[in-house]
């Protein structure tokens, strides 16, 4: 007789305001297995937890179709809180430990162990006081399933960052009813002695009967760990496979292989072999984007791009060295070196920024079209400026009739769709608005554009528009443009070089026509991490 | 070495407060020329009478909701108990008694309002508690200076404004002055001690400590260091946010209760006012923190607090001519040690922040650096 699945996923999809990210996924996992769910950002990883942990936002967005099988009995949680009652434990990418907290108040967290006392009678059972002896041997217990060694008193605040992970896989533990466990990313801060520490630990649990399911970048870690890999690509299982067969070769080509469209001329621009940016050492703190060793160079005229997953800090570089986020190193923009943490100066030595950010950083939501194009160039360049007749220079007044013309040409040549150049920014579409974003930016005449996420949260006939319009623009004026992009395909097919950052390094830069294996395989961190091949090759390339 | 250096740092920041404090007085005691006998009957009767209203705020700190400037909240409440009190003539410790009785309605209710007020303003706790004081206190004076003697009888002439209807400015509490610190009489040496004001501040402070141990402490400790998380446990975050306001709204009209009784005098419409002020100023020069409060700063504050307010006057007087320096000082020192606790609070939470996100930085700052 065959045995019954813990889980089992029937043709779940999800649409979100008419934008599918999830179609017909189908999987299921018995007792005592563990399976590695890999795939893109985006590939609807994240949309699929969320979906199995009852998430609101999931039913708050009309629901998903599909069923979710536990123990052959069809479930549809509301809350996380049923789908934790259902035996489902869950372990975040954040840490959720109160800080001031002791290792065993933390795994314990509102599941203390409680004295009776006669108050609870009165009011509630709130009012008893904690049994601490009860919580430390409960919690005892539950680290030393883990195998780890980490004293039940440990403040939270005061642990590496690897405890603090496997104090969160211990909450789940503790939960005497945890059939399946979720771990979204655990080993992404962890040492590797941690990571393997914590991967063994996973094995004895999936041994002592626990399913596991294991969201990963690192795919050498996948392989090793689970028993089979479940590969998602745009919202689609694109492959289910047992880990021993799959090679990580196989993997990363499954996770970014899509086709390249190709649809775009070939490249006209000039590259010369002078350096137009050198970047030395860069560390930037920006939250979620730490940048913490980056050098590259980018030569006058190229489109350069810089991919990678999120949080590894492909965002951090151009902000860091806009001065946007605290950072340090060194930068230089054809030989002058850059003060970094002043925008100004940043502003000042010819680059143009257009951040991810659109709505806070980009645009002046409130204000007119033309107003907002023409802010910088005024602020830096003193330009759309006019002296008062007889005052010389000493008082300056806003040229409204340079604006107008300005703005009139980049709305034709940008194809902005508005009522008119007063039209206020925030009745635009984003794709308008980030039209609008890029005219700032080429109205300064930068020697170098540095664009985030030229395309994020836009549609397809915009995005064509902005990419080819980045395209001629390098062409006509020479302008070297750095474009950072989660979208790998995006980069390849507009950029000349793309470097792939990973854990705050650049983990290598590749020509745009290389296959997207190779780029995969950067993203996933497999260089380094013993797949040798796939190091010589990116060795090779570099 | 720059580790030890910024704990050593670091330990300063956390105590220079009452650091400064315990230097400035001990140059004042010589100067005002006050006998050691004094200062410590002083001393006693102050310490007394204030400690219950500092400790009424321990409990929303406990829960990360700042100082609790809605505390006159509760202290209005216990100033309407005692109005009813001295109206029914009743005095002594039944009076105490039922002024609390008749104060904690009015206190629970303020508390809800407070608390419900407080959760739609996360983050900005400490702000709106304050401003919610002011307009509570506008309700207080409708209450008292126009219902109480029209709507709300008041039997009493002598309570009465002489129109007819409101409070007057001063009520004399003669039935009930000072029986709570008398009742128990003790006299050691010159000195005579308050035993039973100090047995029932004795009895909050075991309330506190007892409280930290409940679960109910437990959830709010976990709130107060991070409600996001405490949220996704499980934890009823809005709801125990509320019950930690309301207790501390009905303790500190209990507080003003015992503090009133020992003056002996309600003054009507200013009574209230202070006690918040002044209790947060105390709290926080005994070296609390608007995040981190024990029942052990709130003994200290208060002794420093007041053994500066005793010795100031006089060695103002005695050095400069003038004990108006003094009162000066007090009220000098009581806004700007509150203003200096929530900018030290500030700055701190940003040199944190800045901690924790040097760790996440890579072998290009220590290239740099080296």
């Amino acid at each position: 007789m065959p045995e019954v699945p813990l889980l089992k996923l029937e043709n779940v999809g999800k649409e979100y305001f008419g934008n599918r990210v999830l179609a017909k996924v189908d999987f299921s996992l018995n007792r005592g297995e563990i399976l590695g769910l890999v795939g893109e950002n985006g590939a609807g990883k994240s949309t699929l937890m969320n979906i199995l942990f009852g998430m609101p936002v999931i039913s708050g967005t009309g629901g998903y179709e599909g069923n979710i099988v536990l123990d052959g009995r069809v479930v549809r949680f509301n809350s996380p809180f049923d789908a934790l009652e259902a035996g489902i434990g869950m372990v975040h990418q954040e840490f959720s430990l109160i800080p001031g907290f002791s290792a065993a108040e933390n795994i314990l967290l509102n599941r203390e162990a409680l004295n009776g006392s006669i108050l609870e009678l009165v009011f509630s059972e709130r009012l008893n006081t904690l049994d601490r002896p009860a919580m430390r041997r409960r919690a005892a217990r539950a680290i030393q399933t883990l195998g780890v060694d980490i004293g039940v008193d440990t403040i939270a605040s005061e642990m590496p960052v690897g405890y603090k992970q496997f104090i969160e896989i211990a909450r789940e533990i503790d939960r005497t009813r945890t059939r399946l466990l979720v771990l979204d990313e655990p080993t992404a801060v962890l040492t590797e002695t941690e990571a393997r520490i914590l991967l063994d630990a996973l094995r004895k649990l999936a041994d002592g009967g626990i399913s596991i399911i294991f969201i990963s970048h690192r795919l050498q870690e996948v392989k090793s760990l689970c028993d089979k890999i479940v590969v998602l690509r745009d919202g689609n299982v694109i492959r289910e496979e047992s880990a021993r067969s799959a090679s990580i070769r196989d993997i990363a080509a499954w996770m970014v292989g899509r086709q390249v469209d190709d649809s775009r001329p070939p490249r006209t621009g000039k590259v010369s072999d002078e350096v137009a940016l050198s970047v030395r050492n860069l560390w930037v703190d920006m939250p979620g984007e730490t940048v913490r060793d980056a050098t590259f160079d980018v030569h006058r005229g190229e489109i350069f791009g810089i991919g990678g997953l999120a949080g590894q800090g492909k965002l951090g570089i151009p902000n860091g060295i806009m001065g946007l986020s605290p950072s340090g190193g060194e930068v230089a923009l054809f030989g002058k070196k850059i003060e970094l943490d002043t925008p100004r100066k940043a502003l000042d030595s010819g680059m143009a920024f257009v951040s991810e950010d659109r709505r806070g950083v980009g645009l002046l939501l409130s204000e007119r079209i033309d107003w907002n194009i023409a802010f910088t160039g005024m602020q830096v360049q003193n330009r759309f400026l006019r002296g008062i007749p007889g005052l010389g220079n000493l008082v300056r007044i806003r040229d409204d009739a340079a604006i107008a013309e300005e703005t009139e040409r980049y709305i034709r040549a940008l194809e902005i769709r508005c009522t008119g150049p007063g039209q206020r920014a925030v009745e635009l579409s984003g794709g308008n608005q980030q039209k609008i974003c890029l005219a700032k930016a080429f109205s300064m005449r930068p020697e170098l554009l540095l664009i985030c996420e030229p395309t994020r949260g836009i549609d397809v006939g915009a995005r064509e528009l902005v990419l080819n319009t980045l395209r001629r623009y390098n062409e006509e004026y020479g302008t070297t443009i750095l474009i950072t992009s989660s979208e790998l395909e995006e980069l390849r097919s507009v950029c000349d070089r793309v470097a792939i950052v990973g854990e705050g390094k650049i983990a290598g830069i590749l020509p745009a026509t290389s296959p997207a294996e190779r780029f995969g395989l950067l993203m996933m961190g497999a260089v380094g991490d013993g797949d040798e091949a796939a190091q010589r090759e990116a060795a090779g390339n570099a | 070495m720059s580790r030890l250096n910024r704990g050593i740092g670091s330990l300063l920041m956390d105590y220079a407060v009452p650091l400064i404090f315990i230097v400035i007085s001990a140059a004042a005691i010589p100067l005002s020329g006050f006998s050691a006998a004094y200062l410590v009957q002083e001393l006693l009767i102050r310490v007394g009478r204030n400690s219950f209203l500092i400790l009424s705020l321990l409990i929303p700190i406990m829960a990360g909701m700042g100082l609790n400037f809605g505390m006159v909240l509760g202290a209005m409440a216990g100033q309407i108990g005692l109005i009813f009190v001295s109206d029914w003539s009743i005095v002594g410790i039944p009076g105490i008694v039922l002024a609390m009785i008749v104060g904690t309605p009015f206190a629970v209710v303020l508390g809800v309002l407070c608390g419900e007020v407080l959760n739609r303003a996360r983050g900005q706790e400490m702000v709106t508690s304050y401003i919610l004081g002011f307009f509570i206190n506008g309700v207080y004076q409708l209450l008292v200076l126009y219902f109480m003697g029209w709507l709300i009888p008041i039997s009493n002439p002598a309570l009465v404004l002489s129109r007819g209807y409101g409070i007057r400015n001063a009520i004399s509490l003669t039935g009930i002055r000072m029986v709570l610190d008398r009742l128990v009489p003790l006299k050691i040496g010159t000195i005579s001690v308050p035993v039973a004001t100090y047995l029932v501040i004795a009895a909050f402070c075991f309330f506190i400590v007892w409280f930290r141990r409940t679960k109910l402490g437990q959830d709010m400790r976990a709130i107060g260091q991070d409600m996001p998380v405490a949220d996704s446990a499980g934890i009823p975050v809005n709801r125990t946010r509320v019950i930690a306001i309301v207790i501390s709204t009905v303790l500190a009209c209990y507080g003003q209760i015992i503090f009133l009784q020992n003056m002996g005098t309600l003054n009507t419409y200013n009574s209230h006012d202070q006690a918040g002020m002044f209790s947060i100023a105390a709290l926080l020069i005994g070296g609390a923190s608007v995040s981190r409060a024990g029942i052990g700063n709130v003994f200290l504050g208060v002794t420093l607090f007041h053994l500066m307010f005793i010795v100031a006057p006089m060695a103002g007087k005695n050095l400069m001519g003038q004990a108006q320096i003094g009162e000066y000082f007090r009220v000098f020192v009581s806004y700007g040690i509150i203003a200096i606790a929530l900018v030290l609070h500030a700055w701190k939470r940003f040199r944190d922040r800045m901690e924790a996100r040097r760790s996440l930085r890579g072998p290009a700052e220590r290239r740099e650096g080296a």
